[in-house]
């Protein structure tokens, strides 16, 4: 983050259209008597979303009126903020994160593609299409690398797929939001790798907790779970790991996360992470011995 | 009351105190940048942290956490401070650092080089080295006015400026824009600063981020003699310091003195140094045919007394300039009373005020202290924020803790706090007196009211009447006893003084408008009159330090001595009596004003008894006893206005009686300063009707 100033050119005057100027009476309204200077933050955001993604002075001064601050008051808040762009922005205003799980996982490189296409920071194009400016956490770190283009996260990002969304926003193409790779929400790479049981979902296991008290034999809860742990092995995840190898013979949707030697690599981690576990974990359920 | 133990001391201190001033009362020394007694606590420069049992695991900020705040032991032992444990050692140390790390090593070219907070504590609480090898932050300088020169890159984001603006100034002008690294300090869009009390934040300022602009690169403050005095630029009276190099006054600075100006000044008496060297009267001047020539002391005094001697003592008249001291208004009495001349008039704004009236009929009762405790303000024709800034801060400061209504009778202003504007003139008046109006209501109900009366509301036709209304209004039924809420708020520093020595018209004499009628007087003395115009005709002695209108008009001008140049007492608004000292010499062949007198004295063959300031303070202590008692407030009894024929009110709308705050006297009009912030004000309010 560098110094942030107000733009140098700067439009005349600023007025709220009648539809914010109504919602930010409401605004205003919350709070009590007195109080009204709390309804800054939300008065500049609708001010900067009307005009174009940026805050103008006039603006700023404008809110001040409206809610009786001083006005260097107003403007220390729209400086602290930097959600607050003090300039313009490109109509697709990027906002990079550069943080460091991001920067992990390629950041870097998509900066080099917002240089390639778009300029330096703060640069708007031309055509008056992109601007881009590198941020702190957006907390989409497990979708990592990604960005903000004006409201919506772009995820998984790749070089090559990040240009071809530049290009696809500056020309007016429809684009995907989210991830894109495909994958749901922060769902792990290669599809689920948890609670993939069939079982559970279908109502089969339903109150077998209870044969953990008939079936047990007396006195030796050890014997009972040493007794289970082959059984252990039919548990999802310990079932990905051991058949990873051979995941291209799995009829189910596990098979997908096989499909590249990286993902093998991390389901073998995951093998070594569970394995240990496995004989010290007392609390599996009985039903799966009979399963 | 909270028991605690500050480095081993066992020390019991309100429960309202913060730890810093528990440690304070303890004897123990906390250095601190963003913390002051008189501002909001902030807490961001963390150079107070202490070591407390009874608190955090850690350091605390001891300017931001009370003692109440704190657990007594396991078996009720009380908390424990420590403010030279090696963990607070280490934190300072570490504050320090941090600090310093975008501070420039530029001392030696930093005005605040020998007076810095941030120098003396690096020396007493921080280490020698850095261990930070990247390059310090630079910040642009911000134009925050002609006053106050900045020089951001040693900002230290105390915010004590910000701070005073809003809160003490009334007027939030400054701020901090930008967050973390990128915080710096402005007023909006680099606007000048509009408070008249905006030279405090160089004296706020622990660093050289804020140093004064004229005073840039004149003095270092180990050169300079410093005197403690009083300022003449209000009738507040206020505590200063001057600041000498050689016979020059290099900077003058505000002194602590709770009862009048707690440690504020306002600007016109923070700058008006440059005033005191330009325009001044060096030599006796007398004229001959329309033309000003240098004369001689006795030349000039023989002039004058000749044309004393030749005139009919009715014919004869004086008037006392504002910023005159006792002294010499007394010694100025005395010769003229020997002469037999009558026609002597101290109020050369023609106000109604007379001493015949009572002593606390001029007075500003209530005091400056007892605004603090004031439960209702109405202001009659004045606007405390041009005629005594630092007493309109103490109103606010009042203000501020609520529970007050303040209500204008007079010219609407922003005074920095919420007043009711009751009316422009004396209808309204009559209205609150009548009881017609709703705020006489809250006047009635007030157990301790504060009626202000300004100089303007008294230099009229009906002034007696707009007094005799305000005493009226200043005594409701529910006044607590010994509180008298009637307060005339003086413009001049001389005014209470003479108003005491009663250096008013005798009977059937001419008051100052009189005299400075066409032909009303032979011979005029003006002592440092220039607020007055004396028509053609008379032959005109102007006593003064500067070639203003008083010396323009003047037939023979007698070089005199400004406040810094001489001993003198001035008694302020209140009925204070205060000395102010001698800091440097009167320029030239100027004399200190009361020796003049002693000399005039000899020459128009009337010998004044006293030839030692001493020897005219004995007198003077003699005459009216009230004077030897400094810093003191005379009681004075409530002032009866009821036996007087008063008049009646006049209707017109009230004025003001400083139109410009920074023009008010002879010595303001000569600076260049005050000059520049005078047409900067008018250029704002042009601005403004815009």
């Amino acid at each position: 983050m560098s110094v942030r100033r107000l733009a140098e050119v700067q439009p005349a005057d600023f007025a709220f259209t009648q539809d914010n100027l109504h919602w930010a009476e409401g605004q205003i309204a919350k709070y009590p008597e007195g109080r009204q200077a709390s309804a800054v933050i939300p008065l500049l955001w609708r001010a900067q979303e009307q005009h174009g993604g940026w805050l103008p002075e006039p603006a700023i001064r404008r809110v001040a009126e409206m809610l009786g601050m001083p006005v260097i008051r107003v403007m220390e808040v729209a400086t602290f903020y930097t959600m607050f762009n003090l300039k313009p922005v490109g109509e697709h205003f990027v906002q990079l994160c550069g943080t460091t799980p991001c920067a992990l996982r390629g950041a870097n490189a998509l900066k080099d593609v917002c240089k390639k296409l778009i300029g330096d920071q703060n640069h708007v194009t031309d055509d008056g299409k992109l601007s881009w400016l590198e941020v702190e956490c957006l907390g989409a770190c497990s979708n990592a690398p990604m960005v903000q283009i004006n409201f919506d996260y772009y995820e998984d990002l790749t070089p090559e797929s990040f240009e071809a969304l530049l290009e696809d926003l500056r020309a007016g193409r429809p684009v995907k939001t989210g991830s894109q790779t495909g994958r749901s929400c922060s769902a792990p790479f290669g599809g689920d790798t948890s609670l993939t049981d069939e079982s559970l979902y279908d109502g089969s296991v339903v109150g077998s907790w209870k044969s953990r008290f008939s079936d047990e034999p007396k006195g030796d809860a050890t014997a009972a779970d040493s007794a289970g742990r082959p059984e252990q092995n039919s548990r999802p995840e310990a079932k990905t790991a051991a058949s990873a190898k051979d995941a291209e013979a799995q009829p189910n949707g596990k098979a997908k996360r096989a499909t590249t030697v990286k993902s093998d690599t991390a389901s073998g981690a995951t093998t070594v992470g569970t394995a240990p576990k496995t004989p010290a974990a007392p609390g599996e359920p009985p039903s799966e011995k009979g399963a | 009351m909270t028991k605690l133990i500050v480095d081993g001391a066992e020390v019991d201190v309100p429960a309202e105190y913060t730890i810093l001033q528990a440690c304070e009362a303890a004897g123990a020394e906390i250095p601190r940048f963003c913390y002051h007694e008189r501002l909001s606590i902030a807490g961001n420069c963390r150079m107070c942290l202490v070591e407390v049992k009874g608190g955090p695991p850690k350091p605390v900020a001891s300017c931001a956490m009370g003692v109440r705040d704190l657990r007594p032991g396991p078996n009720g032992e009380p908390p424990v401070v420590s403010t030279r444990s090696p963990m607070v050692k280490k934190a300072r140390e570490g504050v320090m650092e941090f600090l310093l790390i975008n501070h420039p090593l530029d001392c030696p070219i930093c005005d605040q080089g020998g007076e810095c907070d941030l120098q003396d504590q690096a020396m007493a609480y921080g280490v020698s080295g850095s261990r930070f090898h990247e390059n310090k932050r630079a910040v642009e300088d911000k134009y925050i006015g002609p006053l106050v020169k900045t020089t951001m890159t040693r900002c230290i984001h105390c915010t004590r400026c910000v701070r005073f603006v809003a809160e003490v100034a009334g007027v939030a002008e400054m701020g901090a824009i930008g967050r973390g690294e990128d915080m710096e300090i402005t007023t909006y869009l680099e606007h000048a600063m509009s408070s008249e009390l905006q030279g405090n934040v160089i004296d706020l300022c622990p660093v050289g981020a804020l140093t004064s602009k004229p005073y840039a690169f004149q003095a270092r403050p180990w050169e300079l003699s410093k005197t403690e005095s009083i300022d003449v630029m209000d009738a507040l009276g206020s505590a200063i310091r001057v600041d000498a190099r050689g016979r020059e006054v290099m900077r003058i600075l505000p002194r602590v003195n709770e009862d009048v100006n707690e440690e504020w000044i306002s600007d016109k008496t923070r700058f008006i140094w440059d005033g005191l060297r330009t325009q001044r009267l060096d030599r006796p001047y007398v004229r001959e045919n329309g033309r000003l020539r240098p004369a001689s002391w006795p030349e000039a005094l023989a002039k004058v007394a000749e044309k004393i001697k030749g005139a009919d003592t009715s014919r004869v008249g004086a008037i006392v300039g504002d910023l005159a001291a006792v002294e010499e208004i007394f010694a100025l009495k005395d010769l003229f009373g020997r002469l037999g001349v009558t026609n002597l008039d101290c109020r050369q704004d023609g106000s109604a005020l007379d001493p015949a009236l009572g002593r606390a009929s001029y007075l500003f009762n209530a005091t400056v202290s007892g605004i603090d405790r004031a439960d209702a303000i109405l202001m009659i024709g004045t606007n405390p924020r041009l005629e005594a800034p630092v007493l309109n801060a103490r109103i606010r400061k009042r203000w501020r803790q609520g529970a007050l209504r303040v209500g204008l009778v007079g010219e609407r202003a922003d005074l920095t706090y919420g007043v009711e504007h009751l009316g422009a003139g004396t209808a309204s008046l009559t209205e609150l007196v009548e009881g017609k109006s709703g705020f006489a209501d809250i006047l009635a109900k007030a157990a301790r009211p504060l009626v202000i009366v300004g100089a303007g509301a008294l230099a009229r036709e009906d002034g007696l009447a707009v007094l005799a209304a305000a005493a009226k209004l200043a005594s409701g039924a529910s006044v607590e006893a010994g509180w008298n809420g009637l307060s005339v708020l003086h413009v001049a520093a001389s005014r209470v003084g003479a108003l005491d020595l009663g250096f008013v018209p005798g009977e059937g004499a001419k008051t100052a408008a009189e005299m400075a009628a066409p032909g009303a007087l032979d011979v005029a003395f003006l002592l440092g009159a220039d607020e007055i115009e004396v028509a053609p005709g008379a032959f005109v002695v102007y006593l003064g330090t500067h070639g203003d209108r008083g010396a323009h008009r003047a037939d023979v001008i007698l070089p005199g001595a400004a406040y810094v140049e001489k001993s003198g007492t001035y008694v302020n608004t209140e009925g204070r009596v205060q000395v102010a000292n001698r800091a440097t010499f009167p320029p030239g062949e100027g004399r200190e004003d009361w020796a003049i007198l002693r000399a005039l004295s000899d020459a128009l063959g009337a010998r004044l008894p006293y030839d030692s300031l001493q020897q005219l303070r004995a007198a003077l202590y003699a005459a009216h006893p009230h004077f030897a008692a400094v810093d003191e407030i005379a009681a004075a009894e409530p002032a009866d206005l009821s036996g007087y024929a008063v008049g009646s009110l006049s209707g017109e709308a009230f004025v003001n009686a400083v139109p410009d705050f920074h023009l008010t006297n002879p010595i303001a009009r000569a600076s260049a300063i005050m000059a520049e912030m005078s047409a900067l004000k008018r250029g704002s309010l042009a601005q403004a009707a815009e």
